[in-house]
């Protein structure tokens, strides 16, 4: 048998066609006697049978592994508790090495059974071309144009008419039902300016500007001790420490620098004592720009690496960002305490249509 | 042992109940023994047919338990490193999910691991199906479905990453709104919309949430549908070999021998899936605790299906524009929108439109169901080639700062690097990949014209040593012969020098000298030898043919 296994049978074109392997036309679905004697239906080769039965134990030793270890799935999940991270890793284990034998036993069981117990096939089928043949076609057509012609759509405008009239507003509702996805309740022509500030022009409820604090624990910062030249602070408004929004914007790098290593780049009235605050919203698309390299001043946005020149207005030094990141305007109160003289002068973080030239509206004097 | 004679009662009695009531028999007449081709190539889209399901279980457990909600919420639960902090509730519940539930750890691991297998089945066997011409009339839409089913996969992908609410998938986020709000004239009002008013707000999770779990897990799974049916209405395409022909299906019957290898395969790919999720940690979201704008980990990576867009923001220079020189509009930042659109666009889109530019380029309009070997067409293979470069390019700088910590080259040069690399890679590839193919073809010729060698050395009466060659195997030579050649549009003026209609104008001509380099037959099978058949073959043995061929 095996060494005809590349024969194949050519079909006879004289023969009515029928896909060899299938039933001859007339009979039942599943013919009782056919098969009877395998080597009679072509392009079926089975294998001896001492092959067929070394298979068959094969695939049972396989079936009844996945039985097994289908139980010892359910033995685990009933014994091993999971509530920490070492006794879930041990769950996980206990779970999913089973789960995986089982479903392995599974299927080398039944690939073994396909390729040893089973006959090997080379049956051919014909193909037809997909179109159908013109006499179809013509009577869709045919059929297509009657109907048309019974609807009166194509006679009687008015009813065409009215149909697209009355289709064209019905369409449109589910588009005006998509407004309310934006729950700011402002005009849509205004999101654009919400865009252009941030928390830090605001005031706390006693009315005075919000100090800088320390993100995650929420001090204070007292200029005086947030002395030590190359000093990085990660800091966010007081009151807002979990408001997402706030922080998505007004996040903030806080860095001390000696007098004589700032640049002309930086804004040196918007300093205190050294110490520059630039928004750690990348430029680029938003990233927090986290990491900072104390010798070289180079702040550097971990998502698509813009690199930006700390010591001279955070201008971008290397990557795709296009802008510097913006700078914070900032003091001390009466206690000492670091806070916001005012908001950012431009927006923060990645750039959008309505941005426009914002700088330019810095240096002729105004707030963009 | 006994063998089955007749159908056993307990299938007979609902069989004929069925067909009795929806005649069901005349489908099964024509469906039971169906024929299936065998080739391992065939098998990739499967991969990603059964991830698919496995997502689909693993992730109707999930949402069991997932509660997509930004509410914030202080952790109380049994992970002790984030007992107290303030976390929205879904990154709580997947916690919880991962903590609590017994199993839960693994379902979520076994839904991301078969996340990536889908993706990245789908890729194959879009390469498979490529190379091979298997988009080629008639099943070009169900090439289109696979385009938009593989865009689609792209979607859940996103949209399902950024559930979790971990500081690694807000950052994900955080890079989608940038690139949205980034777009001209709509980009804020996207935004806004998207978010339900500035990022991140609160209704995002809720949002991807019905999107990842309903909407396009629904049209995925009609688009599969459509694309199983169609491959079952259109047949499946076959290699080409022995008995094999444009007008036949060769192979195994479906019932039982196709229907047996499918569930086993199933199973397969179940298991490895499960091992991966059983061995291989993914996405350990407790470790990067909860999402806040305000914090991100050095080494952030997307899922690998996102690593070229990465890439590509990575790649590009800060061009930014203002066009009109205005503070309130007109502002085009060029190194967010070029990255983000354009290398998806040209992948998708030309993936796309292949089939119809080569039908174009070729004029060819006949069936096609005997599957291309790549080296036959070697202008298709060398634009795959290609765009693989293109792709891989841009997904090996996606992962740039990993490249360079771990060479120890510098970040900057990795950037510059890619940055020509992006651009001459696919020209280098595509010469590559021609000359390969034409090597390839020149080799089957060689096996046509001369035989394989027989590893027979056979001294010659004047002392010259010849190595006897014999004809190459049926099976073989049938798969060789497989080859025809690349149609050609008619180009070529008539006898009064007046070019044929079509192709007077400029695009006809550009169609025309495309048409001559993309198609005909760059290596005839059976020429340039000038010998007989027999003269090429030499008996093995003694008594050889004396003029057996040198080489």
């Amino acid at each position: 048998m095996t060494d005809n296994e590349h024969e194949i049978e050519q079909p006879d074109e004289r023969v009515p066609k029928r896909v060899i392997g299938t039933p001859p036309p007339g009979s039942t679905m599943i013919p009782a006697e056919e098969k009877k004697d395998d080597d009679e239906v072509p392009g079926v080769y089975y294998p001896d049978e001492a092959k067929a039965r070394k298979g068959e134990r094969i695939v049972a030793l396989c079936f009844t592994i996945t039985a097994l270890a289908g139980i010892v799935f359910i033995v685990n999940y009933v014994v091993f508790q999971v509530g920490d991270v070492d006794s879930t890793a041990v769950s996980n284990l206990a779970l999913g090495a089973p789960l995986t034998l089982a479903l392995l036993g599974l299927a080398a069981g039944i690939v073994v059974w396909v390729r040893q117990v089973m006959p090997k096939y080379t049956l051919i089928q014909e193909r037809h071309e997909m179109a159908t043949d013109s006499a179809t076609r013509s009577y869709v057509s045919e059929t297509f144009v009657q109907g048309a012609k019974e609807s009166g759509f194509v006679k009687r405008p008015l009813l065409r008419r009215t149909l697209l009239l009355a289709s064209a507003p019905l369409g449109l509702i589910p588009l005006v039902l998509l407004r309310d996805l934006d729950n700011s309740k402002m005009p849509a022509s205004a999101f654009h300016k919400e865009l252009r500030h941030t928390v830090w022009g605001g005031k706390t409820k006693e009315g005075k500007p919000l100090k800088l604090v320390v993100e995650g624990t929420g001090q204070p910062i007292r200029a005086a001790d947030f002395n030590s030249p190359g000093g990085i602070l990660s800091v966010v408004p007081e009151g807002y420490e979990h408001d997402m929004n706030a922080l998505a914007k007004a996040t903030l790098i806080l860095i001390k620098f000696r007098p004589e290593e700032i640049k002309s780049g930086v804004n040196k009235n918007w300093t205190h004592d050294g110490i520059v605050a630039y928004s750690k919203i990348c430029t680029h698309v938003g990233c927090p720009a986290a990491l900072y390299e104390q010798t070289t001043h180079h702040i550097l946005c971990p998502c698509h690496q813009s690199t930006f020149d700390a010591a001279d207005g955070a201008k971008v030094i290397f990557g795709p960002a296009a802008r510097p990141l913006p700078q914070l305007p900032i003091g001390v109160d009466e206690q000492g305490f670091l806070i916001a003289k005012g908001d950012f002068a431009v927006p923060v973080g990645p750039s959008f249509w309505e941005r426009g030239d914002a700088e330019a509206k810095v240096r002729e004097g105004g707030q963009a | 042992m006994s063998e089955m004679t007749a159908v056993p009662k307990a299938i007979a009695g609902p069989s004929s109940y069925l067909d009795d009531r929806i005649g069901a028999g005349t489908f099964l007449k024509r469906n039971m023994r169906k024929i299936f081709p065998d080739h391992w190539s065939f098998l990739l889209g499967e991969i990603a047919l059964y991830s698919f399901i496995i997502l689909l279980l693993s992730g109707t457990f999930l949402t069991f338990f997932f509660k997509p909600s930004m509410m914030h919420v202080i952790y109380d639960g049994p992970y002790d490193p984030l007992k107290g902090v303030v976390m929205s509730e879904a990154y709580a519940s997947a916690l919880e999910i991962s903590f609590e539930v017994r199993g839960g750890l693994l379902m979520r691991q076994i839904h991301h691991w078969a996340a990536l297998l889908f993706v990245a089945g789908m890729m194959v066997h879009m390469l498979r199906v490529f190379f091979t011409g298997a988009y080629r009339k008639p099943r070009e839409l169900n090439w289109l479905i696979g385009v938009l089913l593989l865009t689609l996969a792209l979607a859940e992908g996103l949209t399902g990453y950024s559930l979790p609410d971990d500081l690694l998938s807000g950052a994900g986020l955080r890079i989608t709104e940038g690139v949205a709000i980034s777009l001209p004239l709509v980009g804020t009002y996207i935004t806004f919309f998207l978010f339900g008013g500035e990022y991140p707000g609160e209704d995002v999770i809720a949002r991807f949430y019905s999107l990842h779990i309903l909407l396009i897990p629904g049209i995925l799974l009609a688009l599969i549908s459509a694309h199983m049916v169609l491959m079952w209405v259109q047949k499946h395409t076959q290699m080409p070999g022995k008995g094999r022909n444009n007008h036949n299906v060769v192979g195994a019957p479906f019932y039982p021998a196709f229907m047996l290898k499918a569930g086993a395969y199933f199973m397969f790919t179940f298991a490895v899936v499960a091992g991966l999720a059983t061995f291989a940690q993914i996405n350990p979201i407790w470790a990067f605790g909860p999402y806040t704008p305000a914090d991100i980990s050095a080494g952030s990576q997307p899922d690998f299906y996102m690593g070229f867009l990465e890439g590509s923001l990575r790649l590009m220079p800060p061009w930014e524009i203002n066009l009109f020189g205005t503070s309130e509009f007109g502002t085009l930042p060029l190194s967010v929108i070029i990255p983000a659109l354009v290398p998806m666009g040209i992948v998708m889109t030309g993936l796309a439109l292949y089939p119809f530019m080569e039908r174009w380029v070729t004029g060819d309009n006949r069936e096609h169901h005997i599957a291309d070997r790549p080296r036959n067409n070697p202008h298709r293979t060398s634009i795959g080639m290609a765009a693989i470069t293109f792709y891989g390019v841009l997904w090996l700088l996606g992962a740039n700062d990993e490249i360079s910590a771990f060479f120890q080259i510098s970040l900057n040069w990795t950037t510059y690097i890619g940055r020509v690399l992006v651009l001459v890679g696919p020209v280098i590839a595509y010469i590559i990949t021609y000359r390969i193919c034409l090597g390839l073809q020149r080799s089957d010729a060689a096996v046509i014209g001369h035989g394989v060698e027989s590893g027979v050395i056979k001294r010659l009466p004047h002392g010259e040593f010849i190595e006897v060659h014999t004809p190459a195997a049926e099976d073989i030579e049938a798969h060789l012969r497989g080859k025809e050649a690349i149609p050609q549009v008619d180009v070529d003026a008539d006898t009064e020098g007046i070019p044929p209609r079509g192709m007077r104008g400029p695009l006809g001509k550009l169609r025309g000298r495309m048409s001559k380099a993309y198609g005909g037959e760059k290596i005839p099978l059976d020429d340039g030898h000038g010998h007989g058949h027999g003269e090429e073959h030499a008996e093995i043995g003694p008594g050889g043919d004396d003029r057996s061929l040198t080489h």
